[in-house]
């Protein structure tokens, strides 16, 4: 009995190391390819936005960003010079075609090499054109001319409204935050429902009247709308701060307080300085949030368009030339106007997903 | 305790000159909640008075002195205009499908990247929760040409992946004709086609599972795993473990995620608007509540029926939420016992 299980025993530990290592590269695989689904739409958007404008209509493109090969041809009849698309021709290898005809009459076909003629009879709808990889920076320059207004006064109107408002947001929510974590207040936990409460409320229900309000003191169109509201604290970054001031010792206060310090001296010189990177997470959150915002630029700033942020006039952009088939351009604005989001999420992403979890959870 | 007498002492050594303890408290706290408390009045519990009363009349913003009272019309109105009740269905149609297949990716995704096994876990993290932080119009517009009927990468994805199937059933005999049907599958053009516009926004709000995979994957992080060992020593296998121990230690981050998915459904507005235009085109399949709600108010200028719309959601919502509370004793386990 021993004898045998010795080496089972060896046999076993070894094998079960493979199988462990076969699960690991068969879950990793599976998450591989599930992950490559969601990158997708972005690698799209990274080729279509790189790829000659002149092919984005070609259905059966590669997913490269590529171009068809193309010779000039110079007629010997009429000495007049075309450029045509090289094909595949099976049978016959790269040809350019010179003259079309319904098969199964002969087209007219050129050897982009040697020049040399040859009557084909082949169903020319059914060819491939020769593709070669191929990147353009033409769709940039052509998003950045046409986009109206231009990039700048967009991205300018998108940081002066995602600035100041996140001063506001940060701003209200620390003292609010503060307020529901370390004082006793009668009816606070009442208030922090109602609080809580909010978050449900539709916005819809108040989109109107605050419509009528603001436009009736003058403010539409104008950006005031998009910003003063959250110097009032919102009840996502409240909670999210509340909850992390409440894993603050509370020890720190208590001794700053026998020292005579006032409560505001204790949230900037002790709360605050234990508090950042929720608070970062809040200023994210909030600078995101403008960014991202729509319903709220599209009837408050939609009647001039010096004052549209990024998402209103990427819109309009997308609108007026998708029927024109401007594929790639439109692809390209949107590249332009995702970068910086992307790479402040790249450099943030911990802080962004903390900040996810712990508004999320800790409920 | 050393505390307490301190504070004593110091309200004894002032009698009378200063407010207690508690009074200050109370005053320097309603200080700092002033901000929230000031703006919930005016930019919450007014509006919301406003649109209430609002929803009782015939109100034109360029023409005020029209002002109309009409008590129940509006409602009424709505009970019998076909573009609201199309709006209706087709917001209840968005809800019913795609709030449980983004709940059920996502908690899948989260139990994918949980998995010990699995190498490069804050890598796939990242990459499955980054999409939520692509700019919502610039997503859709992503998203608009990657789902196109003629260039779209979906369409040739699902096209090549038919014809390879097809291919190789072609090769098994007896099964020409399903072969043939995998062989000449057309992707449907999903925003020009009456029948797929829906589900192609359901497609991309599947993009956006981040917020709810970070949720799941924190609260399947939560779990003592002595749970998971116990059950292990009672013989239950992975899907006993699955069903008996993660489901209900879950089920509080499964409830919120459910609720604020809900919410989200009902307030359903950027990426159609971006895509379908405020009518909701194709043929209105993607007019959704606040298409309608969004053209009555702002492109016909009818507020009163604006704020009616706005109220009967509101209501939905309520009673919605209402009876999830309601019931989630029944199926939302809490470890730490009532709260």
């Amino acid at each position: 009995m021993t004898s045998t299980t010795v080496p089972t025993g060896l046999y076993t530990h070894r094998s079960r190391r493979a199988r462990k290592l076969g699960a690991t590269l068969s879950v990793t695989a599976i998450a591989g390819a599930l992950c490559l689904l969601f990158v997708l739409p972005l690698l799209y958007m990274l080729s279509a936005s790189f790829t000659d404008p002149k092919v984005t209509s070609i259905p059966d493109k590669p997913l490269y960003p590529a171009i068809t090969e193309t010779v000039n041809y110079r007629d010997p009849n009429t000495g007049i010079e075309t450029e045509l698309t090289v094909y595949d021709v099976p049978g016959y290898g790269r040809l350019a075609l010179v003259d079309q005809k319904f098969y199964p009459l002969e087209s007219t076909f050129v050897n982009p090499d040697t020049g040399e003629l040859k009557q084909i009879a082949v169903d020319t709808f059914s060819l491939r054109p020769i593709w070669h990889f191929h990147m353009t920076l033409d769709n940039f320059t052509a998003a950045i001319n046409t986009i109206n207004p231009d990039f700048g006064l967009l991205f300018r109107n998108t940081f002066i409204i995602a600035i100041t408002g996140t001063i506001g947001a940060v701003l209200s929510a620390i003292l609010v935050a503060y307020g529901f974590a370390r004082f006793r207040i009668p009816g606070r936990d009442g208030l922090f429902l109602v609080l809580i409460g909010t978050i449900m409320l539709p916005f819809q229900v108040i989109l109107i009247p605050q419509f009528i309000i603001f436009q009736s003191i003058g403010w539409v169109p104008s950006w005031l709308p998009l910003i003063v509201p959250h110097f009032f604290a919102n009840a996502y970054n409240v909670f999210l701060l509340r909850q992390y001031f409440l894993t603050l010792p509370r020890e720190l206060d208590e001794a700053a307080m026998m020292d005579g310090a006032s409560p505001w001296r204790i949230l900037t010189s002790v709360i605050i300085p234990q508090s950042w990177p929720a608070i970062i997470a809040v200023t994210l959150f909030h600078f995101f949030f403008a960014w991202n915002d729509f319903l709220g630029p599209l009837i408050y700033t939609s009647g001039n368009e010096q004052l549209w942020p990024i998402a209103i006039g990427l819109n309009n952009f997308n609108t007026v030339y998708r029927g024109a088939g401007a594929t790639s351009m439109i692809q390209a604005g949107a590249l332009i106007s995702v970068l910086l989001p992307v790479a402040i999420f790249f450099v943030a992403q911990r802080v962004f997903m903390r900040g996810v979890v712990i508004s999320g959870v800790e409920k | 305790m050393a505390i307490v007498q301190e504070t004593d002492v110091l309200t004894t050594a002032a009698p009378k000159r200063r407010l207690s303890m508690t009074q200050r408290e109370t005053a320097w706290g309603l200080l700092f909640l002033s901000p929230w408390l000031i703006g919930l009045a005016m930019f919450t519990a007014v509006p919301m008075l406003i649109s209430f009363l609002l929803s009782f009349t015939e109100f034109d913003l360029m023409h005020p002195g029209t002002t109309k009272f009409v008590f129940l019309d509006n409602y009424a109105w709505m009970f019998s205009d076909p573009n609201t009740i199309t709006s209706f269905i087709v917001t209840v149609k968005f809800a019913v499908i795609s709030v449980p297949t983004s709940i059920f990716l996502a908690l899948g995704v989260a139990i994918l990247v949980n998995q010990k096994l699995l190498a490069g876990k804050r890598v796939f993290r990242t990459l499955f929760f980054m999409p939520v932080q692509i700019p919502l119009v610039a997503s859709t517009i992503i998203w608009l040409d990657f789902l196109s009927g003629q260039t779209g990468w979906l369409k040739f994805i699902m096209e090549d992946v038919s014809g390879a199937i097809g291919n190789f059933l072609g090769i098994i005999p007896g099964l020409g004709g399903v072969a043939t049907e995998f062989k000449t599958f057309l992707a449907p053009d999903w925003f020009n086609s009456t029948e797929w516009a829906i589900p192609g926004l359901i497609l991309i709000g599947l993009w956006g599972i981040g917020n709810m995979m970070l949720i799941f994957l924190a609260g399947l992080q939560a779990v003592p795993t002595e749970l998971y060992e116990a059950a292990r020593v009672d013989g239950a296998g992975p899907w006993r473990q699955f069903r008996n121990v993660t489901l209900p230690m879950i089920s509080p981050v499964f409830f919120y995620n459910l609720l604020l998915n809900i919410i989200g459904a009902a307030q359903y507005f950027t990426q159609v608007y971006v895509i379908a235009g405020p009518l909701g085109n194709p043929d209105h399949q993607t007019f959704v509540y606040n298409l309608n709600l969004y053209d009555e108010a702002w492109t016909y200028n009818r507020m009163g029926h604006g704020c009616a719309l706005a109220w009967l959601m509101f209501v939905i919502i309520l009673g919605v939420s209402l009876i999830m509370f309601r019931t989630s004793a029944r199926w939302v386990f809490y470890a730490g016992g009532e709260r």
